[in-house]
């Protein structure tokens, strides 16, 4: 049995001129211990449909699916007090900006015991232990200490090592990584892949990486999946998606990549490519 | 044959001001970066976040002045601290920032937004001024009735084409390009690189490119200057920074740019199974 399951999920917003189709028909699955990666540029739904499973689209969205399963648990049908209790506990998700999805208001000690304390219940003592081995564990220097520091006290990089951390605190089955390096520089870029990869390795978690960085799926992903306005153009594993790509659009995105330009000019995708090419090999 | 940009030896510090309980101290922002870029060149700065890259670029755009060393353009001294900044030397070099969303003004129309650098800095007619922004539109890939269009109405790469049109307005002899694809698609990134590339043939421009994405600037740059706390660690042509890095600094960063080709996955996929 997969860890996540999804088939033909369906998320539109309702806008003033009409339904705005974000995900059309995106089938998925992740095993456990598996890294999947969902490529796609801006647009695409790589985000929306994460967040569609995670329950986590404002009431403006319609959410379908014909499968949409969590270890075996219906996602869709149930209520959301049943959700969050699996939400942020045993599905775990990270944001791109690290500085952002924190709350300025509070320590980072007390954001990552509020999770203990909600989802494990563990009393003061254990979970200011358990936050203090939570950020050792992602590599926080003088974890006791940082504990009482606010956000606006650390770097970009320490920020998102505090988000891994506050992921990781209930040993989540699945990971969900929206973006997690984006916004860092490449040389803290590679460490928190880095700590990521190993982290996913020692727990046997399922991970899901959204991203539109080519070399970080190329550095992370087991299988990719990707994405274009809303619809899936390609699944592969990742050798086989940069040795052959299947479709006309993952070849361009591939050729796209400075690192491979051959000319002294770089191809570029609506040079070649129609919507209605690039959805012709699009499968489900 | 007279670079079109040289630096000497330019230094920035920052005084921050003190308080009840903390003392007043400097940030030694750029500490000393010499360099040089020709005619038609590109020079691409490299660093990471807080590395002085972008107060460099507001020096040389003359937004800010160094606190000291020289810096010629064309030959010519510019010191705009004493001379202040005459609008013959604004014309001269012009800037592209990171975000095509944060740097048009939402409430004008890209017509209004690409003539204002003439209001401001030449005598030219409303007629001729029209007429130049319709021409500069269609230079950068844009149509003639993007004109009266307001910014909301554009995608970011279109965005970033409005920001190159508006820079090269005033016919610079200088561009600098703060980071000027980062914030832009794959796809859309290398339309506006192309662009980039094509403008640089067409007007003889030089470029001084800023940026943290190596395989960009391995594409674009002619030389190359890598910065690391304020002061260059690196500098030299593209072939000798890429192929023989000299600073351990230098090789942190290449080795900490992901790799995209079929082999570094295989070697990932080896040691995964090991």
């Amino acid at each position: 049995m997969s860890l996540l399951e999804v088939e033909n999920l369906v998320v539109e917003f309702q806008t003033a001129s009409g339904p705005f189709r974000a995900v059309n028909g995106v089938s998925l699955k992740v095993n456990e211990g598996e890294v999947l990666a969902i490529v796609g540029e801006s647009g695409s739904g790589k985000s929306v449909s994460m967040l569609a499973a995670m329950g986590l689209l404002p009431w403006t969205a319609k959410v379908t699916a014909d499968k949409l399963q969590f270890n075996g648990i219906d996602l869709l049908g149930m209520s959301s007090s049943e959700r969050r209790r699996i939400v942020g506990k045993d599905i775990a998700m990270i944001f791109q900006e690290p500085i952002a999805s924190l709350n300025p208001c509070f320590t980072v000690g007390f954001q990552i015991e509020e999770v203990l304390r909600l989802h494990l219940g563990l009393d003061k003592a254990a979970r200011r232990a358990r936050a203090i081995e939570l950020f050792e564990l992602v590599g926080i220097p003088n974890p006791a200490e940082r504990l009482s520091h606010f956000p606006h006290q650390m770097s970009g990089g320490q920020c998102q090592r505090v988000m891994i951390a506050i992921a990781l605190s209930c040993n989540p089955k699945l990971l969900i990584a929206d973006e997690p390096t984006t916004a860092l520089d490449v040389t803290i870029q590679k460490q928190i892949l880095d700590l990521l990869m190993r982290l996913q390795a020692e727990h046997g978690m399922g991970m899901i990486i959204i991203t539109h960085n080519m070399g970080v799926v190329a550095e992370t992903a087991d299988r990719v999946i990707v994405q274009y306005k809303g619809r899936k153009i390609e699944e592969a594993d990742v050798l086989s998606l940069f040795e052959s790509p299947k479709s006309a659009y993952t070849r361009a995105l591939l050729s796209a990549l400075p690192d491979n330009a051959t000319g002294d000019r770089l191809p570029t995708i609506a040079e070649f490519l129609s919507d209605d090419q690039i959805f012709a090999g699009a499968v489900r | 044959m007279t670079p079109v940009l040289e630096a000497r030896n330019l230094v920035r510090d920052y005084h921050i001001p003190g308080s009840l309980l903390k003392r007043a101290r400097i940030v030694h922002a750029v500490k000393g970066v010499s360099f040089a870029v020709d005619q038609g060149k590109t020079l691409a700065i490299v660093g990471e976040s807080g590395c002085g890259k972008s107060t460099l670029a507001r020096i040389v755009t003359m937004i800010d002045p160094a606190t000291s060393g020289e810096m010629l353009i064309d030959g010519e001294k510019v010191d705009i601290a004493r001379d202040g900044l005459t609008s013959e030397m604004r014309r001269k070099v012009q800037i592209v920032f990171q975000n095509p969303y944060g740097t048009l003004n939402p409430r004008k129309k890209i017509g209004d937004i690409l003539s204002e650098p003439l209001i401001i800095n030449t005598r030219m007619k409303a007629d001729e001024r029209r007429d130049m922004a319709m021409a500069m539109l269609k230079k950068v890939g844009l149509e003639e009735k993007h004109y009266g269009r307001y910014p909301h109405m554009f995608s970011g790469g279109q965005r970033q084409r409005v920001a190159i049109a508006r820079a090269l307005m005033l016919n610079p002899r200088l561009l600098v390009l703060d980071e000027p694809v980062s914030a832009l698609d794959l796809s859309v990134q290398a339309q506006v690189l192309n662009l980039l590339a094509d403008l640089q043939d067409e007007f003889q421009l030089t470029y001084v490119f800023i940026s943290h994405d190596l395989s960009v600037v391995r594409y674009i740059a002619d030389d190359v200057m890598v910065m690391y706390y304020g002061e260059a660690v690196e500098y030299g042509s593209r072939e000798e920074v890429f192929s023989d890095p000299k600073h351990s600094y230098t090789k942190t960063l290449f080795a900490a740019t992901p790799r995209a080709d079929v082999d570094s996955i295989k070697a990932r996929l080896a040691r995964k199974a090991a």
